[in-house]
């Protein structure tokens, strides 16, 4: 399969290990943003094929993860409603939020269901207009354009039945956040390819020369996660610190252009809270004032709700790359994914979910 | 068996027996046991599954039944929608439980069918999947000898649930178990993974691609039949990995017998359109659904000539040798990836959730 096979390729693997093998001279520790990169490594297994010296940690890119407890408990509210219609992407609705989790308020009768766009949900709304439909608009720069153009098209359609709860985040403050920490150990970032997609790289060209790093642009097939150790270890032997482009085939530095715009229409920059870390400045997007009616936790009146995290739960740690899924106390025996203390146990970017599921031991 | 064969099903109209004006839904009074449910059973279930077994329309079969172990499994069909891309819930109950007991090693013999109709089932789509079943089962060469009906208030069901249980005869010689998984063994698969489960979930979730993606569905005792009469006992092992996938079905395996299990992920067939969706959604073929897939795991010596005999079936000319049995981790499943790095294939705790990005 084309786009997929060749980065997939055996023997181009084996190269770039063996050119990381001889580039690498100290230890050095790289973050991967993404928790799409974090499952790639565990499930192809290359990170075992990678030298010891090298260390990988596990960066905040899981948007499921780093949804706040209380917005989930809000959701969870929400969907219980008679009159609510609750989309979600199928991987929010086994995340636990205080007491249960969405699937387990559809069993209890509420209406919740799966969609692959939040368009789709808008298609909802107009398939029925005597119901409430929410889509609980998570993510990062991916999915928020996407989730602009679904508020842009109710507003076009005159949709009143239609709103979002809006958690979405953004990478570059969560970077600054990890450098700024004086227990930080990352060296080197590969940032998300998908994010830079939409946003491009330009943004990360300040935080590369403020903080000294190396981020390198990186897909999430084997090979681009091979090729973008290889690029970031090199910066990193030469102590040259900048950004570099491995996603070429789909990061342009500009990014998507109508994709920022039509976001930057729909959106306005805002402090958010990231579950387990706590709240970074600048570092959310929310409905701009024009589109406040589409705002789901006005129109049910929810914001009262809050919600305390569980505290064997370290995700925030995980995270932030301090610590690794299996250096949790909780890690596979009070925490599992049947019963599980915090969002990345279950989320597919989640770490602990890969480390679980591919059953990584230290 | 082939006294008790149903007439061909060429011959049964395309019509629904109960004409439209008279019922074009089914109604509780299908249930009430009554005249209408007398109605039902002799001029739609019996006018397709008519068979010796069946006629007299007794409480129960009487079967004649040749001397030996006999299998038998019981499995329910809750599927939606009823009608997909290569099957129906009505051919899929029949193979669901052919297939059972062919994993057992056994001829299937006889099939019993009970089905919860929801009120408002359109006859005509209970008349199609009726017909579907008795084609399936005339082509498995196993009869529906008994059955049941009953019939749910509207909003219970979901149009039609059907439960089939079916005996077999396993014959002399041969020795089914996953506990007798060996290390040394090779296992074999006959066919490209996630057919099955790709093509509900784009009907289901109106995901559409450029080709139509079937249904795998299909009976494996035609398939199984040879590889254990040639093999007879060098067989060890045989599942049909359904619900759960590949991975469930070898975790289940490596559990059971306490060997390890190693798959070549290359190795595994896997149609293209069905990748790339998996890809797009971010799901992992390994755990999705097969109807028509047969694992084998036989004797080393035994492989290729086991490879031959799958490959020289119909629904086994895609057959691949995909792994091992190792002594190396017991219960457990490795897969060594495309790269070249190895990982563990664990059982997932519940459905695989599309993703979000």
């Amino acid at each position: 399969m084309r786009f997929v096979d060749e980065y997939r390729d055996e023997a181009g693997a084996r190269q770039y290990v063996e050119l990381i093998g001889r580039t690498v001279t100290k230890p050095w520790t790289l973050m991967e943003i993404c928790g799409g990169q974090t499952h790639t490594f565990i499930k192809s297994g290359v990170d075992r094929l990678l030298p010891e010296s090298l260390t990988l940690v596990h960066g905040p890119g899981c948007p499921v993860c780093v949804t706040p407890l209380e917005l989930i408990d809000r959701a969870l509210a929400i969907a219980a409603r008679p009159e609510v219609l609750f989309t979600s992407f199928g991987d929010m609705l086994r995340v636990p939020g205080s007491t249960t989790d969405l699937l387990s308020v559809k069993a209890r009768g509420g209406d919740v269901r799966m969609v692959y766009s939040p368009l789709d949900a808008v298609k909802l709304a107009q398939q029925h207009p005597e119901r409430q439909v929410v889509f609980f608009a998570v993510g990062f720069e991916t999915t928020a354009p996407a989730n602009a153009m679904a508020v842009w098209q109710a507003e076009k359609l005159g949709l009143g039945n239609f709103s979002i709860l809006c958690s979405h985040v953004l990478v570059p403050p969560a970077m600054e956040a990890i450098l700024g920490s004086p227990a930080s150990l990352v060296q080197g970032f590969l940032a998300a390819g998908h994010v830079c997609a939409v946003m491009g790289y330009q943004e990360y060209e300040p935080i590369a020369a403020r903080y000294r790093v190396p981020i390198v642009v990186t897909g999430f097939e084997p090979l681009d996660l091979l090729q973008g150790v290889y690029l970031a270890v090199r910066a990193l032997e030469e102590g040259r610190a900048g950004v570099e482009n491995q996603y070429a085939r789909a990061v342009t530095r500009a990014g998507n252009r109508p994709a920022q715009a039509l976001m930057k229409q729909v959106f306005e920059v805002c402090d958010r809270a990231w579950r387990g870390i706590g709240v970074i400045p600048a570092s959310g997007l929310a409905l701009r004032p024009a589109y406040a009616r589409f705002d789901a936790v006005q129109r049910f009146d929810v914001g009262a709700i809050t919600a305390q995290e569980s505290p064997l739960c370290i995700a925030g740690q995980i995270m932030q790359g301090l610590k690794k899924p299996h250096e949790c106390y909780a890690f596979g025996t009070l925490c599992t994914p049947e019963h599980p203390l915090g969002a990345p146990m279950v989320s597919s970017e989640g770490a602990c979910a890969a480390y679980h599921q591919y059953a990584r031991k230290p | 068996m082939s006294d008790a064969k149903a007439a061909p099903i060429e011959t049964l109209g395309l019509q629904c027996p109960i004409p439209r004006s008279e019922y074009p839904q089914v109604t509780l009074a299908h249930g009430g046991g009554g005249r209408l449910t007398h109605a039902l059973i002799e001029r739609l279930f019996l006018a397709a599954f008519r068979n010796p077994a069946l006629e007299p329309l007794h409480d129960g079969a009487v079967l004649e039944v040749p001397a030996g172990r006999l299998a038998l499994s019981t499995d329910s069909y809750v599927v939606s929608p009823l009608f997909f891309p290569g099957g129906d819930i009505g051919s899929l109950a029949v193979h669901g439980t052919v297939n059972d007991l062919a994993m057992c090693g056994a001829q299937p013999l006889a099939l019993t069918a009970g089905f919860v109709l929801e009120e408002g089932l359109p006859m005509d789509d209970l008349w199609r999947i009726v017909r579907s079943m008795a084609q399936a089962a005339q082509d498995a060469g196993v009869s529906i000898v008994t059955g049941d009906t009953k019939v749910v208030d509207r909003g219970k069901g979901d149009g039609v649930f059907i439960n089939t249980t079916g005996i077999g005869v396993v014959p002399e010689g041969v020795n089914i178990s996953p506990a007798r998984a060996r290390p040394g063994d090779r296992l074999l698969l006959s066919g490209r993974i996630a057919d099955h489960g790709i093509a509900i979930l784009s009907v289901r979730e109106g995901l559409s691609f450029e080709t139509t993606i079937e249904s795998d569905s299909a009976a494996l005792n035609g398939l199984v039949g040879p590889l254990l009469g040639v093999l007879g006992e060098r067989v060890h092992v045989l599942r049909d990995p359904t619900r759960g996938g590949l991975a469930s079905a070898t975790n289940e395996i490596a559990a059971s017998a306490q060997v390890g299990l190693r798959l070549e992920e290359r190795a595994i067939p896997l149609a293209e359109q069905v990748r790339g969706a998996c890809e797009i959604l971010g799901l992992d073929p390994l755990y999705v659904a097969n109807e028509g897939k047969c694992l084998a795991i036989v004797a080393s010596e035994a492989a290729e000539q086991a490879l031959a005999l799958l490959r020289a079936h119909p629904l086994g000319r895609e057959a691949a040798i995909i792994g091992e049995v190792v002594a190396d981790h017991p219960g457990r499943v490795m897969m060594r990836s495309h790269v070249g790095g190895m990982r563990v294939v664990d059982m997932l705790s519940g459905e695989q959730l599309p993703r979000i990005c």
